[in-house]
């Protein structure tokens, strides 16, 4: 029924990171690297994303199609094989994946795997926004392939939901479609407005009205004041989690905070043999970080491929309110990669703390503003006090 | 129109002349059965509905159970046509391919007045036929179904409770309806009933004269009824919110969990479903406004906090929909099944949630109830079967199809990657019989964006499809 295969490294999911790694190790001769996509064409989330900021230091402002070509080109150009239309469904093994295309069934065992499935926003229902359920309520990623893939009709007045660099990109693509945007509303205290467009900040969405499409968003400020925004679209950004499906149907550990597979510094899961990388780890961060984690990547998997021993996890690495996660999870391997932390608030020169058994391991104040929508960069120092046979380190706010 | 050549279907324009010898008003699971039913015989037979679609009213928003009928009141309509329907319908369902996943159902009773009530539902469940149901403690409820929460005191096991999909199965009558030569009349809603020697209803889309007429209008059955000069019941809109867990909380959960019925109505159930994700709900709400199918905060953070008690690691999962069915309630514990033989009308109104379970049964005792009202009940045949899509997880989805993949690659192609929808199933479902009037319609025959994404990754592949297919 199902046609069997074994590759040296199978790779899920051609985004930055994906492909990022896969170049890397076609390059270092790491043998049969495929690497699997279920859309039609590769690049991932870059393809629908029209505006600049993409790339490394050489090509600052690729926009985000032509990165996802160049990312595209270099895994092949190393010797990665790339198939689009591929989708992994399920494990027939500890390494083994079963798979559906228009050319049928397979089961690909590799010596090593390596999720690299990206992240998505949440939906408004996800959200529990309550009211009707008319036409015209999407996510910044719906929206944009809406637009720039599809050409397809947006409504004609918009409200955005949101306050993460995100919502600005939706602002824009609401704008290239034709559509005017009344407002910007986002429930945190403050935020970076965007030019001409209103912004509603200690606002929720209360309720979505319309039957049929859409025909206003309620809100509720947290003064108390309601109101009513008439539109007929209405997007809902940020609020991201890792497409983490075959990460739980393998039966790989999550991180309770980013709600990602759990990994080490060398991006190790809990299943031996099955690596993790970029936005499937953590919430969303920008394409050059997943593609610099995939990167980062590949001499563990090159390790691997060559007999190194999985080692021991090491103890688990918590966050504590406001904090929202930390990633990597676990304290293998940590060396001079720093740690990805993010909070749920805003903090002004915030003190952090780590913690091991009650016992106080580090303490230091960052002078910097941490803001919900970007991580701070933990320099990695601190983690060789951390005991590996010990509990759980927990970081929070000294 | 011949019957071998099937009906039409359409949904604008003014409505064929002619007269149809029956017409029946709603184009919901009963109305779909009834006319299924109807097809059987050599008549012209309209079917009409003010929606876009069939299904698109109660019946979209169902419990999605298919009811053995333990807890009806012994010795009513309901109980015997639930009884019968449960048989009529578990038979159609493996014939034409609806998908049905026999759990079984627990009461889990949480306190000791739920617990001293089980008793009598014990006994009542035999008063209604059903002789399965036994009382069980509360370690072999906890064996069962290891995730609930804390403090089960026992439970009703009733092991005849099934899973079926609701969306399925209006479209496997109304299809086998159309094909056996039944008219289906969309965005066509009755506005005034002119009766006489035959009866012209005023509809938003022109004059329709059928000789009998049946009103199966869900939560309109009330209104229909005074177009043709009743007033014996009243429809209120009761409002049943929903949360509906993505399918990685499927593991939770192996039993349809009903709560044991208080003074305070039936209760919060959780439930897995056949497209293999986890719903809570509903919620009772008496509401003035049949349109109002909003969900609310208040009703979102009652099943919240119902859920927690019952499964608690439910709640830590992702929510992949919520919404809300308004059931037509009349105030009374029966069906509202009413024949006017005089006036060739029978009206079937007050179809709870049941209704599903019920839908065969249903249609044919209205068809005889017709009979009593002179319709011609001769030279009856078996429609030709339907064989329906699977949307089922517990069955052999194309996506997983060796075979059908080899035979068409298109069902290879997966489109909406949550719920693995290939384009090959997107593809005949607009071609198909009764094809989808929106993207919703889509979604109810193939599950294309009832994912946890909700579009995010497919929404606007699947709309182009769609708007490809209406041209």
């Amino acid at each position: 029924m199902s046609r069997d295969r074994t590759v040296d490294v199978l790779v899920v999911g051609a985004g930055p990171a994906g492909l990022a790694l896969a170049a890397r190790l076609a390059r270092a001769g790491a043998g049969h690297v495929e690497v699997l996509e279920r859309e039609q064409d590769a690049g991932g989330v870059p393809r629908h994303c029209h505006h600049g900021g993409f790339g490394g230091p050489v090509h600052p402002w690729l926009t985000g199609p032509a990165y996802a070509l160049r990312a595209v080109r270099a895994a092949t150009a190393a010797g990665a094989k790339l198939r689009t239309g591929v989708s992994a469904t399920g494990w027939a093994g500890p390494l083994t994946l079963e798979t559906t295309s228009s050319a049928g069934l397979e089961r690909i065992t590799a010596r090593a795997v390596v999720l690299a499935t990206g992240a998505r926003e949440r939906p408004r229902s996800a959200r529990l926004v309550p009211g009707s359920r008319p036409a015209g309520v999407l996510t910044t990623g719906e929206l944009q392939q809406s637009v720039h893939l599809y050409g397809q009709h947006i409504g004609r007045r918009a409200v955005v939901v949101g306050a993460e660099p995100v919502a600005r990109h939706a602002v824009r693509t609401l704008r290239r479609a034709g559509a005017e945007v009344v407002a910007v509303v986002t429930e945190r205290a403050r935020a970076a407005a965007v030019p001409g467009v209103p912004l509603l900040t200690a606002t929720t969405v209360a309720e979505l009205r319309g039957r049929g499409r859409l025909s206003g968003v309620a809100v509720r400020h947290e003064d108390g004041r309601c109101g009513v925004l008439a539109c007929d679209t209405v997007v809902f950004t940020g609020d991201w989690i890792p497409d983490h499906e075959l990460a739980r149907r393998g039966g790989i550990a999550l991180d309770p905070g980013t709600r990602g597979p759990c990994v080490d510094a060398s991006f190790r899961t809990s299943v031996p043999g099955v690596f993790a990388v970029g936005n499937a780890l953590h919430g969303v961060e920008r394409a050059a970080t997943a593609a610099a984690e995939g990167d980062a990547a590949a001499a563990a998997v090159l390790a691997r491929l060559s007999g190194a021993p999985w080692p021991e996890p090491g103890p688990p690495l918590l966050v504590r309110a406001p904090l929202l996660w930390v990633a990597p999870n676990r304290l293998t391997d940590v060396g001079g990669r720093p740690l990805l932390l993010r909070s749920g608030e805003p903090l002004t020169a915030p003190v952090l703390t780590a913690a091991q058994d009650g016992l106080l391991l580090w303490r230091r104040r960052f002078p910097v503003r941490m803001s919900p929508s970007r991580s701070l960069r933990l320099p990695p120092g601190w983690t060789d006090r951390v005991d590996p046979s010990g509990g759980p380190v927990v970081l929070g706010i000294g | 129109m011949t019957t071998t050549t099937g009906g039409a279907v359409t949904t604008g324009g003014a409505l064929p002349g002619g007269e149809y010898d029956v017409t029946v008003v709603g184009a919901g699971v009963v109305g779909t059965a009834i006319a299924r039913e109807l097809a059987r015989l050599p008549l012209r037979i309209a079917l009409v509905d003010a929606s876009d679609d069939v299904g698109d009213g109660t019946s979209k928003a169902n419990t999605a159970i298919l009811h053995t009928g333990f807890d009806a009141v012994p010795g009513s309509l309901e109980s015997r046509l639930v009884r019968e329907g449960h048989r009529l319908l578990s038979a159609y369902a493996a014939e034409s391919g609806i998908p049905v996943e026999p759990l079984g159902a627990l009461l889990v009773a949480w306190d000791e007045e739920q617990l001293a009530a089980l008793p009598g539902l014990a006994e009542k469940a035999v008063r209604n036929g059903y002789r399965a149901a036994r009382i069980i403690a509360a370690e072999e409820v906890r064996a069962r179904e290891p995730e609930l929460g804390p403090g089960v005191l026992g439970a009703l096991d009733v092991p005849g409770e099934s899973l079926v999909c609701p969306w399925t199965t209006t479209l496997a009558y109304a299809t086998q309806a159309v094909r056996a030569g039944v008219d289906l009349h969309l965005n066509c809603r009755v506005r005034k009933v002119v009766s006489g020697e035959t009866h012209t209803l005023a509809t938003t889309r022109g004059p329709l004269r059928t000789r009998h007429l049946v009103n199966a209008a869900g939560l309109y059955a009330d209104e229909i009824d005074r177009l043709l000069g009743h007033a014996d019941f009243a429809v209120t809109p009761r409002r049943g919110q929903l949360i509906v867990f993505d399918e990685l909380a499927r593991t939770l959960v192996r039993h349809i969990l009903l709560p044991v019925p208080g003074a305070l109505g039936k209760g919060v159930l959780v439930s897995p479903t056949v497209y293999g994700n986890v719903m809570l709900g509903p919620t009772a709400e008496d509401l003035d406004d049949k349109t109002d199918t909003g969900s609310t905060a208040e009703g979102l953070a009652l099943l919240r906090e119902k859920g927690r008690r019952i499964l608690p690691a439910l709640l830590e999962e992702e929510v992949t929909a919520v919404y809300a069915g308004l059931r037509a309630a009349t105030g009374d514990d029966d069906y509202a099944i009413r024949a006017h033989p005089a006036q060739r009308y029978v009206t079937v109104g007050g179809i709870r949630s049941t209704g599903l379970t019920a839908s065969m049964a249903i249609a044919a005792h209205v068809v005889e109830l017709l009979a009593d009202g002179g319709l011609p009940v001769t030279g009856a045949r078996e429609p030709a079967p339907v064989r329906m899509p699977n949307l089922g997880e517990a069955f052999l989805r194309p996506y997983r199809d060796a075979e059908l993949i080899a035979k068409d690659p298109e069902y290879g192609r997966i489109v909406c990657h949550c719920e693995r929808v290939t384009r090959g199933e997107i593809r005949d479902a607009l071609a198909s019989t009764v094809p989808p009037g929106s993207p919703d319609g889509l979604r109810r025959r193939t599950r294309a964006r009832a994912g946890r994404c909700q579009g995010f990754h497919c929404g606007a592949a699947v709309r182009a499809l769609f708007e490809e297919a209406r041209g």
